[in-house]
């Protein structure tokens, strides 16, 4: 996974309440055995037309935000499904950070997992957000890890909460598989223990 | 850990069976928590097991692992040659070939027992009270109907599972949904959780696990608590819990792989600890009487968009803030204009299947409507069950023959149309009443239009060829 520290990029404004993973990968491309290649079919029913044309007035398709790495979302981004998917194809576009009000508990989790960084920030400052992602290329928001802010393009700094254990696996691009293997004679103890006071499990 | 479940402060069900199953806790809460069951389906494990492979890392737990392949799998009787799909069919063949490297409890496409993940898992007894269950899919909140702590997780953590039968993760916030009284006739457990969902917003639940309880959720059968807790995923909740009881201990014991004899006693003993103690703490509570609960369908695209049977197709404009332009979207996906009677929206097709509502008792209850009657001209009508098991029960029953006499076609099982990965998909701009769990745009084919309801509703409004309020269809019946 790759490592998160500061971004400065481009922020594409998506209002839209309830953004579902269904939108962001529709099912057909869940066919898929690998992580890589999703990011042309993100949002690929809203992007594309039925005969694979752009839409030219979705977001991602106007030119001023083709490069965006930033997405400042309505409420309850990513509700739906536990697809990792959604977060495969974010990245794979170029996506490294979401900010909302609010997201769906599971596709949060991923996030995580794929070196993207979920922030949520109460309503009145997303809105500042969006208003700032409405101007275009010319105004990029950064986001700091390490010191958990939000600046946006004429300087206004935000703070937000991040998990300490989930930023510390980001800022360092750690895989908690590994880390959680390191454990492995806690989770043998915790085993040995179930086989006497849960047997049938 | 299992002997403590008294001491202390008064605790939930959730703080319970959570508690029992905490590996390892950091300062900051958060934990190593230990899974009794992983359920593993081919679209979202891939990646995991070659994750696996490419690190060297081994299945720990096998014996505690099940795979089964559902959203691909064609439901048509042809399915015995093989997916057309060249992309699903690579997807079944890799999960086929990773249960078999790794030694996983498997149920192939071509085994009476295959089925979708959440039904076969109770069916075989897998899924037992108490126990923490994961699955690469948002709908294991299914499994809460038993007692169990069950939730979707991403493919990343499914590899994580894979190899450590753990995950790391806080705990969640606890919210009480009460549902008093009773249901009046020809309202079911579907519309207990629409009408629960109508309430909180798809949001609602975030950062919560619910425990579903009251007379009403008491009343219900097994297969009626599966459908509640299936869907506490779209109020946004990490899971659903029923305590388990009488009834929750019957359907599980005999199962094949529940417990016997000194084991069973010794589990049902343990199963009994699990209730909510008086005076345990919750975050949230929302109670609604089961008397005000009536047959209940989606106008829009989100499973927040629900109103009575009774109710007219609402304007934008009845909504605040960014549901405005939400709604409108909505509307015009859907192809609805405001103030239309809900009652008088005309269908093309009727779906009844899903891990919603593809079970026996669901099929009884549509067949129960069905029994005698004709699918309104220009209509087509799927009936898909959750398992070769359920089908199998059903055809004993001679329910299939209900189904096809009425212009139903019979299926295989399946995940069908509730997601359209395999050929069952609604045509752009089809409408259908649909027993599934989303209505999300382009959900069951792209343009497809969907109107979720409880499975008599939809076969009502089957044969009447537009929505309708099943309690009207009963007295006209009657």
């Amino acid at each position: 996974m790759d490592k998160f520290n500061t971004l400065t990029g481009i922020a594409a404004p998506m209002p839209l309440v309830n953004i579902d993973t269904d939108m962001i990968i529709p099912k057909q491309f869940l066919k898929t055995i690998h992580r890589s290649g999703l990011g042309k079919n993100l949002f690929d029913e809203m992007r594309y037309d039925a005969q694979g044309n752009e839409v030219p007035d979705f977001i991602l398709n106007q030119p001023a935000y083709r490069d965006s790495q930033i997405i400042v979302a309505g409420d309850n981004f990513g509700c739906g499904s536990s697809r990792e998917h959604a977060p495969w194809a974010l990245l794979d576009f170029g996506i490294r950070c979401v900010i909302s009000t609010s997201f769906a508990d599971i596709f949060f989790n991923n996030c995580f997992k794929n070196g993207i960084l979920p922030i949520v920030m109460p309503a009145e400052i997303v809105e500042v957000l969006m208003e700032d992602a409405r101007k275009g290329a010319n105004a990029r928001i950064t986001v700091d890890l390490e010191n958990q802010t939000v600046t946006t393009s004429d300087g206004q700094s935000f703070p937000f909460e991040v998990d300490a254990f989930r930023k510390h696996c980001l800022l360092n691009g750690l895989d908690d598989i590994g880390l959680t293997m390191e454990k492995s004679a806690t989770i043998d103890s915790y085993e040995a223990q179930m086989a006497q006071s849960r047997p049938w499990v | 850990m299992t002997g403590n479940t008294n001491a202390g402060a008064p605790r939930t069900l959730y703080d319970k069976i959570f508690d029992a199953h905490v590996v390892d806790r950091q300062e900051d809460g958060t934990c190593i928590l230990y899974i009794d069951r992983h359920l593993v389906h081919e679209v979202t494990s891939p990646q995991a097991f070659e994750g696996l492979r490419m690190a060297g890392r081994k299945v720990r737990r096998p014996d505690q692992t099940i795979a089964v392949p559902d959203h691909n799998v064609p439901t048509t009787a042809d399915r015995v040659n093989g997916i057309e799909n060249p992309e699903g069919r690579i997807q079944v063949a890799e999960l086929d070939k990773n249960a078999r490297e790794f030694g996983l409890n498997y149920y192939p496409m071509s085994d009476v027992r295959q089925g979708i993940v959440h039904i076969v898992g109770p069916e075989q007894g897998w899924t037992l009270p108490g126990m923490t269950v994961v699955c690469g899919d948002s709908h294991t909140a299914t499994h809460g109907a038993f007692g169990a702590l069950a939730h979707g997780i991403g493919t990343s953590e499914v590899e994580h599972v894979l190899a450590t039968q753990t995950l790391i993760q806080k705990k969640s916030k606890n919210m009480k949904v009460e549902i008093t009284g009773r249901l009046l006739p020809g309202v079911t457990a579907k519309d207990i959780t629409l009408a629960v969902i109508g309430k909180t917003g798809t949001a609602g639940g975030t950062g919560y696990v619910i425990e579903y309880c009251g007379s009403a959720i008491r009343d219900l059968s097994m297969e009626g608590r599966m459908t509640v807790c299936n869907m506490a995923i779209e109020g946004g909740a990490r899971a659903g819990l029923i305590a388990p009881d009488e009834k929750t201990f019957a359907y599980c014991m005999g199962r094949p792989h529940a417990p016997k004899g000194a084991a069973w006693e010794a589990a049902v003993n343990w199963w009994k600890t699990l209730f909510t103690d008086e005076g345990a703490h919750w975050d949230k509570v929302i109670t609604i009487r089961g008397e005000d609960i009536a047959p209940v369908v989606t106008w829009g695209t989100s499973p927040e968009d629900v109103l009575p049977i009774t109710a007219k197709v609402p304007a934008a404009s009845d909504f605040e803030g960014g549901k405005v332009d939400a709604a409108q979207r909505s509307l015009d996906y859907m192809g609805l204009q405001p103030g239309t009677p809900l009652d008088q929206i005309k269908i093309d097709a009727v779906f009844i299947g899903s891990c919603t509502n593809g079970r026996i008792e669901d099929l009884r209850a549509a067949a129960s409507i069905l029994k005698g009657q004709k699918l309104a001209p220009g209509v087509r009508g799927m009936i898909v069950p959750g398992s070769g098991l359920v089908r199998a029960q059903a055809e004993e029953e001679g329910l299939d023959k209900i189904f096809t006499d009425a212009g139903f076609e019979w299926r295989l099982a399946g995940c069908s149309m509730c997601l359209g990965m395999n050929p069952d998909q609604l045509a752009p701009g089809e409408r259908c009443a649909a027993t599934s769990n989303r209505n999300f745009e382009g959900r069951m084919g792209r343009g497809g239009r969907t109107h979720l309801m409880s499975p008599v509703m939809a076969a009502a409004a089957g044969i009447k060829g537009h929505l309708t309020d099943v309690r009207e269809f009963m007295a006209e019946m009657a």
